[in-house]
């Protein structure tokens, strides 16, 4: 390999890259528009779920009920109800997904049996966020059955008996809110990386074959290598920028923890740079056209890399035909490195078996790219 | 360089390239000897380009040898493209690039000196009128200027052999002008030229011409002994209607061929004595004709004697 061709190959590129406002578009808009819209659209976690209040008693007892409800993160108010047909009304027009209805002589019941029910009404349409409200609900109702004990106890002038239920401690380690964001924005980060990657490789070739320079180019003393090495030189640069935009909006933008070393961090970032950028090179090489060689970068990749990475579907949850397919998609390596190194701080070492298959990874792609390229008009 | 002149520069032996059941270059042996300007004249479809791309390295033949420089193009085609140029029929080089950018490009690919670019350039810049657009973007030249800053590339590293498929097509007569000029310049200084071309007039300028038809050499000589060798001589009769003239005319006895030429119909005969003749043949005939006249042949029409193609 000689660098004074590839510097010259990298050189050329840097400028077409310049000065290709479509090039550009993908190496500059994609990463923030993803990062915007995968960061923020996408959160497991459901947060302030729109309820509707019936309180049909409206006694001191009630209205502390109703407050414990709203006080929480997990409920905000939107309405107060004052007959049936409102609280149908309101459910049937989508006002709110969850309405907590009181019923009339609730603390009567309540004082007189020592017990009673609280109904929750929920528009189970989507199916997942309703079954978290009802978490939610049981787990406020829990606190004030609680809360209730105590007090009776103490009114009514019995002793505290020691802890009579079993009080379940868990405590959650390396993402201590459970916060889903954490989980999904490193997930992210690796989608952006593997779609922005291949894409911008996946032109460079095909456009050299598709404006017909690539036969004075290849009548050059040139070599395929000088040439995957040169033209690769400067996406693998913009992948890096690429990455340290994504990587430090997941961090100082949605507070990611970082825990890991940055070394790492950046170790197995260029890591995978090299696979995808390798991935849309080969295409390029292979297709001779820029638009079937974009097209197929990006089916290679969209696909594979939202559903099989694991960054918010989870694998073990799947098929095992299906499980078998994800150990082929690069993304699910980088994924279980970013989260380890983000949450778990998680060293080289202990990450081995993800980083010697993204390195295998990149051995396999460079190697099939170096081949697949013929100096030949054939 | 290769020595003395006189010594071979290409050597193509029976080289064959098939696409499919289409025999594009069928057993081609050509020879061409270093500081000659070697022409390739035939039609659309001769297999001008294929030979071309073969001895470029950059199209692998079926069969046969090509020996470039003394270095054996098939065995070792790197070697042979560090010393020849080619310049392809397509514009090969990069629209989004500037035309300083496109020569950089080129010099460092050929590992040319910084100091030998950049006079080198200076020179082949002002040899082809283009010193004022070097920061002009290559897609914003004519067709013209754009051949020329072809031209410059494929010399920015001194090459020995050059090899021009069709330079000059939809160039203006200016800038072909200056082209030959730089042809002519190189060959001075030993450069071996091999290009093919559609253009007759430019056929005339090469020192020598293989007439290529369906895949083969029909004949390969200087243009002057081309002509000579043309069987028969060439009448131009000038008429109004040259199109009823070449009708009257092309079944008569001793008539080898009509070629259609503008104003006039060039006729090839078996002898010079038959001009009585025909003018009697287009009086009886009553087609009017201004004049009957023994010229030189041209390339064209050697061509076409020569390889019995059709002519329009």
């Amino acid at each position: 390999m000689n660098l004074r061709r590839l510097l010259a190959i990298a050189y050329k590129e840097t400028l077409q890259i310049w000065r290709d406002p479509r090039s550009l578009a993908i190496a500059l808009l994609m990463p923030l528009m993803q990062m915007g819209l995968l960061g923020y659209g996408v959160s497991l976690d459901i947060k302030r779920v729109p309820l509707c209040v019936y309180d049909q008693e409206n006694s001191q007892l009630s209205r502390g009920v109703v407050n414990r409800f709203t006080s929480s993160d997990w409920f905000r108010q939107v309405a107060v109800l004052q007959t049936d047909r409102d609280l149908r009304a309101a459910m049937d027009h989508g006002d709110c997904i969850a309405a907590l209805v009181i019923p009339v002589n609730f603390s009567r019941t309540l004082y007189m049996t020592g017990q009673d029910s609280l109904q929750v009404v929920l528009d189970a349409t989507d199916t997942n966020t309703a079954n978290i409200a009802t978490g939610y609900a049981q787990g406020i109702v829990a606190q004030l059955d609680a809360d209730l004990n105590a007090n009776w106890q103490g009114a009514h002038g019995e002793t505290v008996r020691g802890v009579g239920t079993v009080d379940l401690a868990s405590r959650v380690w390396f993402n201590e809110g459970l916060d889903s964001r954490n989980f999904i924005v490193p997930g992210v980060v690796a989608i952006i990386l593997a779609l922005v990657g291949s894409q911008l490789t996946s032109l460079t070739v095909s456009r050299e074959w598709e404006r017909g320079t690539m036969e004075q180019l290849i009548s050059t003393p040139v070599t395929g290598l000088e040439l995957m090495f040169g033209k690769l030189t400067p996406y693998f640069v913009i992948g890096l920028l690429d990455a340290v935009f994504c990587l430090g909006t997941a961090a100082f933008w949605f507070h990611v923890p970082f825990r890991g070393s940055l070394f790492t961090l950046v170790l197995t970032t260029a890591l995978f740079a090299l696979v995808v950028l390798g991935i849309g090179y080969l295409l390029s090489v292979r297709i001779h056209s820029q638009l079937g060689a974009s097209q197929i970068a990006l089916m290679l990749t969209m696909l594979p890399t939202t559903m099989l990475s694991g960054y918010t579907f989870p694998l073990d949850q799947m098929p095992q035909a299906v499980q078998a397919i994800s150990w082929l998609v690069p993304a699910r390596y980088y994924v279980t490195i970013l989260r380890s190194v983000f949450l778990k701080g998680s060293s080289l070492w202990d990450m081995a078996v993800p980083v010697i298959a993204l390195l295998i990874y990149a051995a396999v792609i460079i190697r099939a790219a170096a081949r697949a390229f013929r100096k030949s008009l054939d | 360089m290769s020595g003395a002149g006189g010594q071979v520069a290409v050597a193509a032996r029976e080289v064959r390239r098939h696409f499919g059941a289409l025999a594009a270059v069928d057993g081609i042996s050509l020879s061409v000897k270093q500081g000659e300007i070697f022409g390739l004249v035939g039609p659309d479809g001769a297999g001008k380009t294929t030979l071309m791309r073969m001895l470029a390295g950059v199209l692998r033949p079926d069969e046969g040898e090509i020996v470039l420089d003394g270095v054996d193009v098939l065995a070792d085609p790197e070697a042979a493209k560090a010393r020849l140029s080619y310049m392809p029929q397509r514009f090969g080089l990069y629209e989004d690039l500037s035309v300083d950018e496109n020569i950089f490009f080129y010099a460092e690919l050929f590992g040319v000196e910084r100091k030998a670019r950049k006079t080198r350039a200076a020179e082949l810049l002002d040899a082809a009128g283009m010193t004022p657009f070097r920061r002009r973007l290559a897609g914003q030249l004519s067709g013209g200027m754009k051949q020329k800053l072809g031209l410059v590339c494929a010399l920015i590293h001194t090459p020995t052999v050059l090899l021009l498929d069709e330079p000059t097509t939809g160039v203006d007569p200016v800038s072909r002008r200056e082209f030959w000029g730089i042809l002519y310049s190189l060959r001075e200084s030993g450069v071996t030229i091999l290009l093919s071309t559609a253009y007759m007039d430019e056929a005339e300028r090469c020192s020598r011409l293989a007439l290529m038809h369906e895949g083969r050499v029909h004949d390969c000589d200087t243009p002057a002994r081309l002509k000579q060798a043309m069987p028969g001589v060439l009448f131009a009769v000038t008429a109004p209607d040259p199109r009823a003239v070449r009708a009257a005319l092309q079944d008569a006895p001793g008539v080898l061929g009509a070629l259609l030429m503008g104003d006039r119909v060039n006729l090839r005969a078996d002898s010079a004595a038959r001009a009585p003749e025909l003018a009697a043949r287009l009086h009886e005939r009553g087609v009017a004709y201004g004049d009957i006249a023994q010229v030189e042949p041209g390339i064209e029409d050697v061509f076409v004697a020569l390889t019995g193609a059709g002519a329009a």
